[in-house]
């Protein structure tokens, strides 16, 4: 912060403190003989019978609001507060986020080291490193995929065997260190809604399900129009290293009624898997992966 | 030529929307509490979800019971002490009208899902605007009435009042600054950490201002009133005044303790709150000790009890707020619901206490009658109620402390021990005597209901006292 702004706050911090100690010595002095008299009011009335006493602060009350003001101005020696006033101690929560995360990485280290020397596979097969992987999980992955690890609606369930990026030890680590991006584009604005009812006609039709056949027909021809193929396939099956869903297997990241599939179809699809090797690095990040990998293996 | 008299309508107008406003906001509360419990009662409809109706709770709690409150008791205490009537009737009347439009359009708005999603302050551009325009003409009614007071002394009542009317109006208009894109959605005039600073900013002294310096102004004139005694100390209502409106503008940031605020602001919204204690108490003991002489009262006066539980309820919140903003118990305590139960300790203890005496002391004087249809009605609401703030903050206390303690827990391998889930099953219980805690208090309200009814529906035995005093 500019120097300026640092002695505006430090001026104001410091005059509210003083001007509160300054009001409180001056009630608390007040003392003419006439005034301080216990029991005697001010002489003021207002609304037929309200008046006041004007008895001295009670003594324990000024000792309460001392040693508030007093710790006040010990803490903000030590601690920031005035401005760019570092504090005698030169404390900050960065610095004491970092410590705590060191003195951790130095307790807990070796534990996940030792676990990362294993290949994902193997690893699933051991207890212990589960039991630490599910709270990992829980913590981490659940508010998306559920406790269960059976998915919501646009988030993928990982308890089953479809994958949109493979199932192997090594791209499951993958997608949870780098994270994914699924767009499915938006195309809504080329169809009009005889061709959309023609085209999910067709999608229903290629995940094994009833449609009318006419409608099938026309959709297919809609389909290739939109060069749908170039990421699903001609057949429909996807690409399952880049990310592109099978329409085949009727199983739906965003759901498979048809009203959810003209929905898709019309607005898109973002899905989102965010990037965790900044937060969670290469050691948990394995441990997660093998414990993802064991729902299913 | 006629005498000259107070206005009693738009006070009477007030009164009677604080008891309508009162249930509705409660039952919603309640509700809420219930989806707490039983997620399914939000019916799968979006305009019952949680998510909507708790914005619904807290504003209509804070503002249409809390609001009209404050009003009903801020027109008629500062005619009677300034012992002149009203400026600008017309204005007064508008206050009314416009006030509860706000809230209409707040009690559909907020169900809509339309919100601009800063906490205590949902209500869109539109809203806030008609809001800003209200809270003007009460700043003009109400400090026209000083202006023309007939009586030398400001009331110490009235200073409270208007700290509180000046600041929320400074409040409102800077924290909703916005930019519209239409007539139902904007995007708050600032970004990342300086919005959230504005807004517990704003947030914060809306606790301190709407919460605490209006019902501080409720406190000065009804207990004296009330127990029939001179107020205990005039020097210990000026250093807590100045001190306390001083204090609480700094409070904001210990709402962002261990966030991205720069560390020198979460620095000085502790230590500020800290210095809060003495302040804050100096208003409880100018309360209690206003009834030395007169303890036996306690005895047999319901509403002076009402009055003397709120302002243990408001030392013990002002208590508790000063050590939770301590960073090293906010790190324990925050995101948790002991902030739930620290935030009603204030609101149904303090708050809704000091309102439900005031409102019984007023109620009869502004409808003619000697006084409430039956205090042993009174006696019985506040006994409910006070069970009722039992039970929801014990519970919270337990639920909050534990989920602190189960979410800093730690297995051997260094993970955290607890999921966010397993941390929420072990709250049914504690939610459920939350709920019972609130089904207390709204059945303490509904007593209300029957008395206040019973009051205004009876025969009217007194004549209205109207009549301007003479200075």
């Amino acid at each position: 912060m500019s120097g300026n702004w640092s002695l505006y706050i430090i001026i104001l911090t410091v005059v509210n403190i003083l001007g509160c100690f300054w009001i409180i010595r001056w009630t608390a002095k007040k003392k003419t003989a006439e005034e301080a008299k216990q029991g005697d009011t001010t002489g003021h009335t207002w609304d037929g019978d309200l008046q006041e006493f004007n008895n001295p602060l009670p003594r324990w009350w000024l000792w309460l609001f001392y040693i508030t003001i007093v710790f006040a101005g010990i803490y903000l020696a030590l601690y920031p507060g005035l401005g760019d006033y570092a504090g005698k101690w030169e404390w900050d929560q960065e610095s004491q986020y970092k410590q705590e995360m060191a003195a951790a990485d130095k307790k807990y280290g070796p534990l996940y080291a030792a676990y990362a020397e294993k290949p994902i596979e193997q690893l699933a097969k051991d207890k212990k490193a589960m039991a630490s992987g599910q709270r990992l999980f829980l913590n981490y992955c659940a508010t998306c995929h559920g406790s269960d690890a059976g998915g919501a609606i646009g988030f993928p369930n990982l308890s089953d065997k479809d994958w949109l990026y493979g199932g192997s030890g090594d791209q499951i680590k993958t997608s949870i260190l780098d994270g994914r991006v699924g767009a499915m584009p938006a195309l809504g604005a080329g169809l009009t809604p005889e061709r959309l009812d023609a085209i999910t006609a067709y999608v229903l039709k290629l995940s094994g399900r009833e449609a009318d056949a006419k409608q099938v027909e026309v959709g297919k021809a809609v389909y290739s129009e939109l060069a749908c193929f170039a990421c699903h396939g001609q057949d429909g099956k996807g690409n399952a290293t880049n990310g592109f869903p099978n329409l085949t297997d009727n199983v739906w990241l965003y759901g498979g009624s048809p009203g959810q599939i003209k929905e898709t179809l019309q607005k898109g699809r973002m899905g989102n898997m965010p990037a965790h090797r900044e937060f969670l690095g290469e050691q948990k990040a394995h441990l997660l992966a093998a414990y993802v990998y064991s729902l299913s293996n | 030529m006629q005498a000259e008299t107070y206005n009693y309508k738009v006070v009477r107008q007030f009164s009677v929307m604080t008891i309508v406003w009162g249930v509705v906001g409660i039952l919603v509360g309640v509700i809420i509490a219930a989806q707490l419990v039983w997620p399914a009662l939000n019916f799968d409809l979006p305009w019952l979800h949680f998510g909507r109706l708790r914005p619904l709770h807290t504003n209509a709690v804070i503002f249409a019971f809390g609001g009209s409150a404050l009003f009903a008791t801020s027109y008629y205490i500062v005619q009677r002490t300034c012992q002149v009537r009203l400026f600008a009737s017309g204005l007064a009347s508008f206050t009314f009208w416009g006030w509860n439009l706000v809230i209409v359009l707040a009690a559909v708005t907020l169900p809509l899902g339309l919100t601009s999603g800063k906490e205590y302050a949902e209500l869109e551009w539109p809203i806030d605007i008609l809001i800003a325009v209200v809270w003007v003409s009460y700043a003009i009614v109400f400090f026209g009435t000083i202006v023309k007071r007939r009586v030398k002394h400001i009331y110490v009542a009235n200073w409270f009042f208007g700290a509180f009317i000046l600041t929320v109006a400074v409040l409102h208009i800077v924290n909703s600054a916005a930019l519209p894109v239409s007539l139902t959605k904007s995007y708050s005039a600032y970004a990342g950490t300086t919005d959230a600073m504005v807004q517990w900013w704003y947030g914060h002294n809306a606790v301190g201002f709407f919460l605490t310096a209006g019902f501080l102004g409720m406190m000065y004139y009804f207990i004296p009133k009330q127990a029939n005694r001179p107020v205990y100390s005039y020097r210990l209502s000026v250093v807590h005044f100045w001190t306390l409106i001083s204090l609480y503008m700094w409070a904001g940031p210990h709402h962002l303790h261990y966030t991205a605020l720069p560390d020198w602001a979460q620095s000085l919204g502790m230590v500020f709150s800290l210095m809060l204690l003495a302040p804050s108490w100096g208003g409880m003991i100018n309360g209690i000790m206003t009834l030395s002489g007169a303890w036996h009262k306690l005895r047999t006066d319901p509403i002076l009890k009402f009055m003397v539980v709120s302002l243990s309820f408001y030392g013990m919140s002002t208590f508790e707020g000063p050590m939770m903003s301590i960073k090293t118990v906010n790190a324990l305590s925050h995101y948790t619901d002991w902030t739930i139960g620290h935030v009603h300790s204030g609101a149904l203890g303090w708050v809704g206490f000091i309102t439900m005496g005031s409102m019984y002391f007023l109620i009869p004087k502004l409808f003619g009658k000697k006084e409430m249809y039956s205090l042993k009605l009174i006696d019985l609401h506040l006994w409910v109620a006070t069970i009722g703030i039992v039970l929801y903050i014990v519970s919270m206390w337990i639920a909050g402390v534990m989920q602190g303690l189960m979410w800093q827990e730690l297995e051997a391998d260094g993970t955290l021990a607890n999921s966010f889930v397993q941390s929420l099953e072990r709250m049914y219980p504690y939610y459920t005597v939350r709920l019972l805690g609130g089904v207390l208090y709204l059945v303490g309200m509904l007593i209300m209901v029957y008395n206040v009814w019973k009051t205004i529906a009876g025969p009217s035995t007194e004549p209205v006292e109207q009549q301007v005093q003479p200075a």
